[in-house]
């Protein structure tokens, strides 16, 4: 069970116009300005659920799922996942949670990838029965074989977003955090990671919240859709409902309102949402 | 037991990382043979300028300026942990907060391991050499073997009291944009106050007794000079006294000032 109630965070951003005398200025005086990353985001998650969290770039979404890990600390809110704060109770929370930041790599860069992972299973104290029986799965599941004896710097970027996936499910986590997991990768890689994410949920019920700029990925893994832009949740419902919110806003936007299942149309409903709701 | 285990297994990963870079190591070992060799005649040409001043025995001092090549890898301070420094740089950092790890544990010991690692790999062929060369160039033995354990120990304290101070850099990081600056600045600082550029007692008396007090006097000098028998006796165990004090020192300050930085950590770039 993860809630957020009425969360803030906000960033100091040094601001200067282009320029040496500018550049000069800011030696002795810098603006600073306050953005604000979330402003009062609330929602609640239940056990087991699947939750597409989407918006634009910048509206917050990366700073959520960094509060949800313990890595930030917001300025207000409260913020409860499983009954612990987590960045009071870091390390007991990172315990339960998995993360997969897409832009980011947790595998040792120069060593095969069976080194991290081993480190993790000290790290994490997996038990030798449980570490056994997660790696014969994940292996099976992402198609690891090949890849495990490898130097991580010698995988392609979809080889290494399996094993990165494997990494954060080697202790059994019971919630997942998907920070773009599937950027960059190609039509295959990204049928394989869906389709494992998937399954990951329907049979450990694994919590998940995943977010992306693929629509494609939302409209093949959640049922439910956090829209936030702007530091605020603009909707919490289904794919539907947006498609209905996008038409309420633009009668004139034929597309929006024909439920096509095409790709194109999904991301021109977001686009005009996005543009409609002004959080470009 | 278990919390040694995960760092434990930091140290391993780290340390056969470091194993697998030979290259660098070949290269690194002979430009130092050479520096070393280059840095003995030049003491020695002090010497024959003017024996009384000379506050050494040659061997000692040859011993010094061979021991400091071999270990120059796991002492010197510039030479910090880049993978640290890249990870708050670049945010890779968020991984390392999401873990059930203290995150100044593991920084210090995986900076331990990636100095362990290189060192060995390069004090091997170095020490070799050091004691075939003729003399005067030859590496001494040990002053006995009381001192020889006593070097090994400080060393290893010494290790301590250098990683432990280069985590200040690490910790400062999170709190500039870029660390380059404080970096150097430090690095500079720290080559000359530890005798890395001239041993300690070649520092004039007053400077001297000033600097024996620093931290910095607990990192290399101290196990050098008690290997040659340069240190001994009651001046020594003030000098393991002052490396342990600031070992300590240096670790608590440094938890604490990364319990803060946590908290005001900024991940940067998405």
């Amino acid at each position: 069970m993860i809630t957020m109630e009425h969360v803030c965070k906000s960033y100091r951003v040094a601001k200067r116009n282009a320029g040496m005398i500018e550049a000069c200025k800011a030696l002795f005086r810098r603006k600073v300005e306050i953005i604000h990353a979330l402003s009062d985001v609330s929602f609640t998650i239940g056990d087991g659920e699947m939750v597409g969290y989407i918006g634009p770039n910048g509206a917050g979404k990366s700073s959520t799922i960094k509060i949800l890990s313990g890595i930030l600390t917001p300025e207000s809110g409260s913020c409860l996942v499983d009954g612990r704060i987590p960045w009071k109770d870091r390390k007991e929370h990172v315990r339960q949670i998995g993360v997969v930041f897409g832009q980011r790599s947790q595998l040792w860069w120069d060593v095969p990838v069976i080194d991290s992972f081993e480190l993790l299973k000290d790290i994490y104290s997996i038990s030798p029965a449980v570490y056994r029986h997660n790696m014969e799965e994940l292996t099976e599941l992402l198609h690891l074989q090949e890849l495990l004896r490898m130097p991580t710097r010698q995988l392609s970027l979809g080889q290494r977003m399996r094993c990165e996936i494997a990494a954060s499910l080697l202790h059994s986590p019971k919630i997942l955090f998907l920070d773009e997991p599937t950027i960059g990768l190609d039509a295959v890689s990204k049928l394989a990671v869906r389709e494992f994410i998937l399954r990951l949920n329907q049979t450990h019920k694994t919590t998940v919240i995943l977010t992306t700029h693929d629509m494609q990925d939302i409209e093949a893994l959640t049922k439910r859709i956090i829209l936030i832009g702007r530091g605020r949740v603009l909707m919490d419902g289904t794919l539907e409902d947006m498609r209905v919110l996008a038409a309420v806003h633009d009668n004139d936007n034929a597309a929006a309102a024909q439920p096509e299942q095409t790709e194109e149309s999904l991301e021109r409903i977001v686009a005009a949402l996005y543009q409609q709701l002004h959080i470009v | 037991m278990r919390a040694c285990k995960k760092y434990f297994s930091f140290f391993r990963l780290r340390f056969n990382m470091g194993l697998q870079y030979r290259m660098a190591a070949v290269s690194g070992a002979f430009t130092q043979i050479l520096w070393g060799f280059m840095e003995c005649l030049a003491f020695l040409a002090f010497r024959q300028a003017d024996p009384a001043a000379y506050p050494m025995t040659v061997s000692a001092t040859v011993s010094y300026v061979w021991l400091r090549e071999a270990f120059f890898s796991a002492f010197r301070t510039w030479q910090t942990d880049g993978e640290v420094f890249d990870s708050i740089m670049d945010g890779g950092i968020a991984y390392e907060l999401c873990r059930p790890v203290s995150v100044y544990n593991m920084w210090f010991v995986k900076t331990v391991a990636g100095r362990i690692s290189v060192a060995t790999l390069r004090s091997i062929p170095l020490l070799a050499v050091a004691c075939l060369l003729p003399k005067p160039f030859r590496l001494s033995p040990p002053a006995g073997p009381v001192p020889f354990m006593l070097f090994v120990l400080t060393l290893f304290l010494g290790l301590g009291v250098t990683v432990a101070f280069c985590m200040f850099t690490y910790i400062l990081a999170f709190f500039t944009i870029s660390p380059q600056g404080l970096r150097m600045m430090f690095t500079s600082m720290v080559d000359f106050l530890s005798g890395a550029i001239i041993p300690l007692p070649f520092m004039p008396d007053g400077v001297r007794t000033f600097l024996e007090l620093l931290p910095f006097a607990g990192m290399f000098n101290l196990p050098l000079r008690i290997y040659s028998g340069d240190l001994t006796g009651a001046s020594m165990l003030r000098g393991i006294g002052l490396q342990c004090f600031w070992l300590v020192t240096l670790l608590l300050a440094g938890k604490a000032l990364c319990r803060a930085a946590e908290h005001k950590v900024v991940v940067q770039g998405g």
